[in-house]
Formats: structure tokens, C-alpha cells, sequence
């Protein structure tokens, strides 16, 4: 598992109460800068919920959430990018003209077409959002969560329905955007995902944190049993060539 | 200003690019205009209507006659002037018990009619004495244009921006929006300014065009008219935001907006005067926005009149537009 530095945000006993039902009950971890932290959970676990009130979105019943050791305020806007779980865009506007929407919000914005670069936009930048698929579709809400050079980028299942093509190479992204240093938080229901893209794990049912460590350490202590490990060697040359970019794999 | 300009620019962008609602804006209110032209302005009021500044003078002969509207009216000069544009064939008032002026209209075939049947039914003990006044007709349709756009800035303003946020809300646009550091007063101010420049264009190229075909009178300043319709589409708009501010349910959006609109469109006098309605129902129209931007910009186009003679309308839009906006921006949420 990789050390990093002080974490970058602390979450100290979280509460959200809906009406009668606790969403999220009591929960605390904190987050390693540069890292990638995943909370998996099955639906209804209080991922979304959890993550929400990091962003700032929803206002927890009680508890902290610190970022760089201070309580999150307005200027948390400029250094995080969100990828929402469920979001539409403007209708009748093009891709271009949603990410210059965006970008005329922040102080110090990305430029566009190193945006467009960086997520595979190109083939569809003049086409309308309400044209786009699915994978292309989540690839510009990325971009959105981009815009501002963010610290940190929430991620909340941000594969969920795509087909396992458009799910492996959005990972390829993930990982290009995690070589950049930013901090990532991502919410998912898929182990493999977590396996994959995550450098630390909390894994949570109904409101609670059940387990938590990194993806190899979880799943030696809960797995152990059931975990069949190839080595590497031993793994044919061609299975273990890296996928294509994006846009090769779009193409074939 | 960048953000709110971008959002601004965005809006529009979005609008003039949704054809069809693009296209109805600007075909339903010039089919309406024509319509009613048409069908309407040669027989629109079919009963006389006369215009009493007294109670009393309904126990007489004459006022006991069917088929001849009597509006109470204790205005005589505000009668006198809609007799002059033939909105009433006739106007009575007492001059003593035995003796009443009656007022017509030297160029009114209704108004000699009239007189001939007030003749007839003559008693000795009250006797009539006879005033002219002169003035042109307004037509129905000179009348009804004023109505027609204020149903227009009002089904623009109250469906084009209420229900759009409602939509925004449903499928996570604002809630992305919110995630960024745009304000919610930034937000709004956009959809108000984007929303007004389409109105006043709409209701431009409504007026022109149906200048040209119909001819319809228009005796006050435009500059006038300008400010009731900009205040009027502000008034609106804000309400708009008042009944969007909370809800995220489209159905529910669409019943509250014609709960509210459908009322001020039989009541607020876009196609029928309110002239002789229950008193009750001419104070509820009083609370409509509507009643207020009809009634101004109709004092405008048929009678000429100036800012001074409407303020009250004016004041009354202002102080409901600062009353909806703030509560609007008070209770807004982006979830």
C-alpha cells in the first residue's frame, strides 16, 4: 500500500438523519492527498449520502468534515470537481458549449481543449448532450468535475451502466487522473472497481462503516479462503498488455 | 457578471434552440389575434349597455327594460370617457328628482337607439335631458390586444421559466449547478433577464405584426407601454420562481402554474370587461398581476394615458415583483 502524506480530509463522527431513518450513523475515516479512496456499499448503504456531505451538497445532522485541516467553506467550490450520480446537462447545447459554461464559473478554470484531450471529447465536441451515450456522457460530466483543476474529485459510481468496454477504459481515466496527484473519492457497488482504482477501501452497509484497509489487505482478511492468486509470470504476454486508449477502443 | 452572463447566454441558447418551443411562443398568440379579429369584432357585444352613476335611478321605466346591460358606475367622468370610446352606449346621471341627463354618443347607432327607446318610455313626472359627446369607436379587437399580450407574457413567463427550473431540479441540473460557485441570485437573475429580452422580442413581433395586418389604435407612448410590459414580465417571471422555488415534481409544477394562470385569464379582463362583474369578483381581480398589466397597458393603447395615471398599477406590480422575488430567493432550493 502506498504512504502518503497528512490526510487531506478528515470526516470525525458523521450523522445524517432523514425524518426517522439514519442514513448515515457515525462514521469517521480521513483521506490521504494524492490518493484514491473508495466507499463501496450495496444500495441504501449511505454512500451517496456520505459523500454528499463532504461535497457540501446535503448539510449533515452532526459531525466534521476538515479538508487540509479546517472546516470545508464556499472556497471548498473552487478546489473540488463532482461527478454527480445522476445528472442531466443543459439541453441544446453542445459539449464545447457546456464545458466554456462551467469553465466562465471558476477563477482559474482548465483550458477546454486540454479538457477535451484529456477525456476523449473530440469525436463529439459540436454534438448536443441529449445525443451523447452513456460512456461519452460520463467521460463530459468528468471533464465538468475537471474544469476547475480540482484537489479533489468526488467520483459517485461513476461507472454504473456502462458496458464493460466504456467501464474499463472511464479506469484508464481514472488512473491518468490519479497520475496527476489529484485526490480522488469514489463511490461504487463493484469490488473489481475498487480493486482496481482504489488506494484505501471503506466499505459500509445501512448507515455504518463494516470494513475498512486497503483492497489486497481486505481481501486477505475476509477472503482468504476464497481468493485464488495467479502470479504475474505466469500470465500470458498478450492477456497482460494494457488496454487501448479511448479512442482506439471506441473505434473497433 | 461572467457567471451570470454565461448562464444568461446559455438559456437562450437553449430556448431559441427548442424549435417547437420557440415556435409556439410566437404562432398561438398571433392565431388568437386572428380569430378574434375576425369572428369577434362585428358582433361582440350584442345587448346595449348603459352606464348609471346612481342606485336610484334603476326604479324607473326605462332601467326595468330586458335586454339592455345596466352597469352602477359612480364615476361619471370615467363613463362619460368610455362612452367616447363606445365601451357604453349610454350614460344617466340624477340632475334632480324630476329631471335626469342622459349622455350619448353623436356617432353611436346604439346611442340613437337608444335615446328613441328612453323617449318612448317617458314619464311626466321625470323628464330627460339630452348631452352629446363625440369620440371613435374602439374596436374589440383595439380592446382585446392588450389582453392578448399580457396572456402572452404570462403563460412565457409562468411556464417558460417555472417550469423549466422544475425540470432543471427533476433531472440534477441545479444540483449540479449548485456544486459549483455559482449563486443562487446569479442563477435566477439569468433566467429573469433571459426570459424578459424574450418576452419583450416575442411580444415586439407580436405587436408589430399584427399592427400591420389589423391597424389596431394605439394612443399612449410606447416608451410606456415599454415599462408595463418589462414590469409586468418581471412581476411575472417572479412568480413564477415563487411557485418553482421548492418543487421537483413536473406534474405538480404544471397543475399549481394553471391554478394560477387559468383564474387570471377569466378574470383579469383579457377578453371581456370587468365593467359590470359582482364587486367581489373585481376585488379578487385585483390581486392578479395580471388585472394590472392588462389595465395599464389598455390605458395606454385606447385612452392615451401617461405613468402618472397608472402608478397605481405600477406600484402594485412593483410591490408584488419584490414581494415574489424575495420570498422566491428566500425559499429557493437547488436540490
Amino acid at each position: 500500500m502506498i504512504k502518503y502524506d497528512s490526510p487531506i480530509i478528515e470526516v470525525k463522527n458523521l450523522i445524517k438523519h432523514y425524518s426517522k431513518a439514519k442514513a448515515v450513523n457515525g462514521i469517521s475515516f480521513s483521506i490521504a492527498r494524492g490518493s484514491c479512496f473508495g466507499l463501496l456499499g450495496p444500495n441504501g448503504a449511505g454512500k451517496t449520502t456520505t459523500l454528499e456531505m463532504i461535497e457540501g451538497i446535503t448539510q449533515p445532522s452532526s459531525g466534521e468534515i476538515l479538508f487540509c485541516g479546517a472546516p470545508t467553506g464556499p472556497s471548498f467550490k473552487e478546489k473540488s470537481g463532482i461527478q454527480f450520480q445522476a445528472t442531466s446537462l443543459q439541453d441544446f447545447l453542445t459539449v464545447k458549449e457546456v464545458l466554456k459554461l462551467f469553465s466562465s464559473f471558476y477563477q482559474a478554470p482548465l483550458n477546454i481543449q486540454e479538457l477535451a484531450e484529456l477525456c476523449s471529447l473530440e469525436e463529439f465536441w459540436d454534438r448536443d448532450t441529449h445525443e451523447l451515450s452513456g460512456g461519452q456522457r460520463q467521460r463530459v460530466l468528468l471533464a465538468i468535475a475537471l474544469i476547475n483543476n480540482p484537489e479533489v474529485v468526488f467520483l459517485d459510481e461513476p461507472t454504473t451502466g456502462l458496458d464493460p468496454q466504456a467501464r474499463r477504459a472511464f479506469w484508464e481515466l481514472i488512473q491518468s487522473i490519479k497520475r496527476k496527484n489529484k485526490t480522488i473519492i469514489l463511490t461504487t457497488h463493484y469490488m473489481e472497481e475498487a480493486y482496481i482504482l482504489c488506494d484505501e477501501i471503506v466499505i459500509m452497509n445501512q448507515g455504518t462503516i463494516i470494513a475498512q484497509g486497503g483492497p489486497k489487505d481486505l481481501l486477505q482478511k475476509h477472503f482468504n479462503s476464497v481468493t485464488l492468486e495467479i502470479p504475474k509470470k505466469d500470465i500470458s504476454k498478450a492477456l497482460r498488455q494494457p488496454l487501448p486508449s479511448w479512442g482506439n477502443s471506441h473505434k473497433r | 457578471m461572467k457567471r451570470f452572463l454565461s448562464v444568461f447566454i446559455a438559456r437562450n441558447k437553449e430556448f431559441i434552440r427548442d424549435r417547437a418551443a420557440l415556435g409556439w411562443s410566437l404562432i398561438f398568440p398571433i392565431l388568437v389575434i386572428f380569430g378574434f379579429a375576425f369572428s369577434l369584432s362585428d358582433h361582440s357585444q350584442s345587448l346595449f349597455k348603459v352606464g348609471l352613476s346612481d342606485l336610484s335611478l334603476l326604479n324607473n321605466n326605462f332601467t326595468q327594460l330586458k335586454y339592455i346591460d345596466f352597469v352602477p358606475n359612480s364615476n361619471l367622468e370615467n363613463m362619460i370617457s368610455m362612452l367616447k370610446r363606445h365601451q357604453l352606449d349610454m350614460v344617466i346621471a340624477p340632475e334632480s328628482k324630476s329631471l335626469q341627463k342622459y349622455w350619448i354618443n353623436s356617432t353611436s347607432p346604439k346611442g340613437y337607439l337608444l335615446e328613441k327607446i328612453l323617449k318612448g318610455v317617458e314619464q311626466p313626472t321625470l323628464r330627460y335631458q339630452k348631452q352629446i359627446v363625440s369620440g371613435n369607436e374602439i374596436r374589440y379587437v383595439d380592446w382585446l390586444i392588450s389582453g392578448l399580450l399580457g396572456m402572452n407574457l404570462m403563460f412565457s413567463a409562468l411556464f417558460g421559466v417555472g417550469y423549466n427550473i422544475v425540470r432543471y431540479r427533476k433531472n440534477g441540473v441545479l444540483k449540479r449547478l449548485k456544486a459549483t460557485p455559482l449563486t443562487a441570485f446569479e442563477f435566477l437573475l439569468a433566467q429573469i433577464a433571459s426570459r424578459l429580452i424574450l418576452i419583450i422580442c416575442v411580444s415586439s413581433m407580436i405587436y408589430l405584426g399584427c399592427h400591420w395586418y389589423i391597424h389596431f389604435q394605439m394612443l399612449g407612448s410606447y416608451f410606456n407601454l415599454f415599462i408595463v410590459l418589462c414590469l409586468g414580465a418581471i412581476c411575472m417571471i417572479s412568480l413564477s420562481l415563487l411557485v418553482a422555488s421548492r418543487i421537483s415534481s413536473e406534474e405538480l409544477a404544471g397543475g399549481l402554474l394553471n391554478i394560477i394562470s387559468w383564474p387570471m385569464m377569466f378574470l383579469s379582463g383579457v377578453w371581456f370587461s370587468l365593467e359590470g362583474a359582482h364587486p367581489a369578483v373585481k376585488k379578487l381581480a385585483l390581486l392578479f398581476p395580471l388585472t394590472h398589466i392588462i389595465d395599464a397597458s389598455r390605458a395606454i393603447m385606447t385612452e392615451g394615458a401617461g405613468l402618472e395615471k397608472i402608478s397605481g398599477n405600477l406600484i402594485t406590480l412593483g410591490c408584488m415583483t419584490v414581494l415574489f422575488l424575495g420570498t422566491s430567493s428566500i425559499i429557493f432550493k437547488w436540490k
